[in-house]
């Protein structure tokens, strides 16, 4: 278990300095997520383009893995189409949750997040901001828990 | 640290090393459990009390006539004994054995308080309250149309009894309160409280959960009408518990829980209840969890409850003098007087990223809403670490948690 494989460069990176952090107004969507274990909080709203998220925020409050897999996400996920996002939202689930899962290489910058499957108690962290997004994207009015 | 001397001879090694799982490693170091405030780890002589039950004696309780039936009722009312020696309650009668604080203060929210509460009537808690000590009563309020207020803190998280005071009026049925805060380690003004509450004609019940491993409780002095605690927090196992409840309540309370052991004749047409205590212990009974429960009791006595708190007053006067020191941290809870219990915050790094980090020091702490998310609110924090200590926990341990907090601050730049 090697710390520096958890809080790489670029994690640490995007939680001092988030990316696409804020709130859009007005939004096609938005939906929040809230992780009662440690207290992570998110809010994302979402303008889509037809099948396309045009633009998209997030803003909260929450550990280092789960604001910079907030940040990350959004960086990866602007101007792509729901099909797309739905094969990294799998592809980033694998590799979070599965030790041995080898690491997709259009996962990009996302690829970063993969040493968090040795901390297993912060996968939930990193997975936070991808089920808010779904739920953007599906409407649903009751915030995400992820306990 | 002239206020906390170390205490004449309080041996903490070898203290230390009655607990055998202090000597294992976590992530290739040296374990640093600071972490007890949720659960204490056991002493060998807990272990081997459960063992040798286990091994030579078990048999149900209260029912057979044979030789280990006797031998294991016997020692299963021989621990309600050493529970009710441990915080002199009056009678063994008083002395229920439940799952553990949680379960004791659902049993009188659902017997004591249900059937007795009326539209309006007000249960007062503190702001301080693990969720165990609002949740069984938020339900009894919700059956009932009865009121919860809390009695506010201050910055420190101090309960003024001047402002519990404030909060009652001749509609106050019941105060519930900590003993000692879980998340905070504020140590309450119990005696007061409870002498008001009676002046009030309301009923009193104290979790000590936070107390009883930390200090001495005595129940005939405080005079409270319930108090609940558990094993697991005071060297014992998890799944055992007490509710010491005043016997002339306990008498006029229905029964919780409906099964063997709380009844004396059965029929299709009428039941007839056990006497106390038994009637409020339905089925057959977490009896290992009771005589360890009563080993670590026996442990706690040998080296002298009074001794453990002096040895944990100075580790926190300590703690607190060197966690203070350390850059961007603040320490949640301030109040004079304390159980050894330290929550704190350090900026730019969230508390479960320090956990993370900790651990793989080797430093086991708690990190997250401790069950008390009022508490949390109040403080406008989402979460902090809580760094606890017991009977074993040494001074190195102060430093093992400071230099992992060194590290945190290395890897967060």
């Amino acid at each position: 278990m090697d710390l520096k494989d958890l809080y790489r460069d670029v994690i640490l990176d995007h939680n001092k300095t988030p990316r696409l952090f804020g709130r859009l107004d007005p939004a096609d969507s938005s939906a929040d997520g809230h992780n009662p274990l440690c207290g992570d909080r998110l809010h994302i709203t979402v303008r889509l383009d037809g099948d396309r998220i045009a633009d998209l925020r997030f803003e909260g409050k929450g550990c280092a893995i789960s604001v910079a897999s907030a940040s990350l996400m959004c960086e990866a996920v602007k101007g792509k189409q729901r099909s797309e996002i739905t094969h990294l939202f799998n592809e980033i689930h694998e590799v979070l949750t599965h030790h041995d899962a080898p690491i997709p290489d259009d996962l990009g910058k996302l690829a970063a997040l993969s040493g968090v499957r040795e901390f297993p108690v912060r996968v939930k962290c990193a997975s936070l901001c991808w089920h808010t997004l779904n739920a953007a994207l599906e409407h649903r009015a009751e915030p995400v828990k992820t306990e | 640290m002239n206020a906390n001397p170390k205490p004449v001879g309080y041996d903490v090694e070898r203290v230390w090393r009655d607990f055998p799982i202090l000597a294992r490693q976590v992530h290739g170091k040296p374990l640093v459990f600071l972490d007890s405030a949720a659960s204490s780890q056991r002493p060998a002589s807990v272990i081997a009390a459960v063992s040798d039950y286990e091994r030579l004696h078990h048999a149900n309780v209260h029912r057979g006539v044979h030789q280990l039936s006797q031998e294991a009722t016997q020692m299963f009312e021989h621990a309600r004994g050493r529970v009710r020696e441990f915080v002199n309650a009056t009678s063994t009668r008083e002395v229920i054995f439940t799952r553990g604080t949680t379960e004791s203060i659902n049993l009188v929210a659902q017997s004591y308080a249900r059937p007795r509460l009326h539209r309006g009537d007000e249960i007062l808690l503190t702001a301080l309250e693990h969720h165990a000590n609002i949740v069984p009563w938020q339900l009894v309020a919700e059956q009932t149309g009865a009121v919860i207020k809390a009695v506010p803190m201050d910055q420190r998280g101090v309960i003024d009894v001047a402002n519990v005071a404030a909060h009652m009026n001749e509609r106050t049925r019941i105060v519930a309160c900590a003993h000692v805060s879980n998340a905070l380690g504020t140590v309450l003004p119990v005696r007061e409280i409870t002498r008001l509450a009676h002046a009030r004609g309301a009923v009193v019940l104290i979790d000590g959960a936070q107390a009883v491993p930390h200090q001495r409780v005595d129940l005939k002095a405080l005079d409270c009408d319930f108090y609940a605690f558990s094993a697991h927090k005071m060297y014992g196992p998890t799944g055992i518990g007490a509710l010491i409840g005043r016997e002339s309540l306990l008498e006029a309370m229905p029964p919780w829980q409906g099964g063997g052991d709380m009844i004396l004749t059965v029929s299709f047409e009428k039941t007839t209840f056990n006497v106390l205590p038994f009637k409020f212990e339905a089925g057959t009974p977490n009896i290992s969890g009771a005589i360890g429960m009563a080993a670590a009791i026996d442990y706690i006595d040998s080296i002298g409850i009074d001794r453990i708190h002096a040895h944990e007053q100075r580790l926190l006067a300590l703690a607190t003098e060197k966690l203070t020191q350390v850059p961007g941290l603040k320490i949640i809870g301030t109040a004079p007087d304390k159980a050894a219990v330290i929550s704190f915050t350090i900026d730019g790094i969230h508390p479960h990223d320090l956990g993370t980090i900790l651990d793989a020091e080797g430093v086991a702490v708690r990190t997250g809403h401790h069950c008390a998310m009022p508490v949390m609110e109040f403080f406008n924090v989402p979460a902090t670490a809580r760094a606890s200590f017991a009977c074993y926990s040494r001074e190195s341990d102060i430093d093992a948690l400071v230099g992992a907090l060194g590290k945190a601050r290395e890897v967060f730049g």
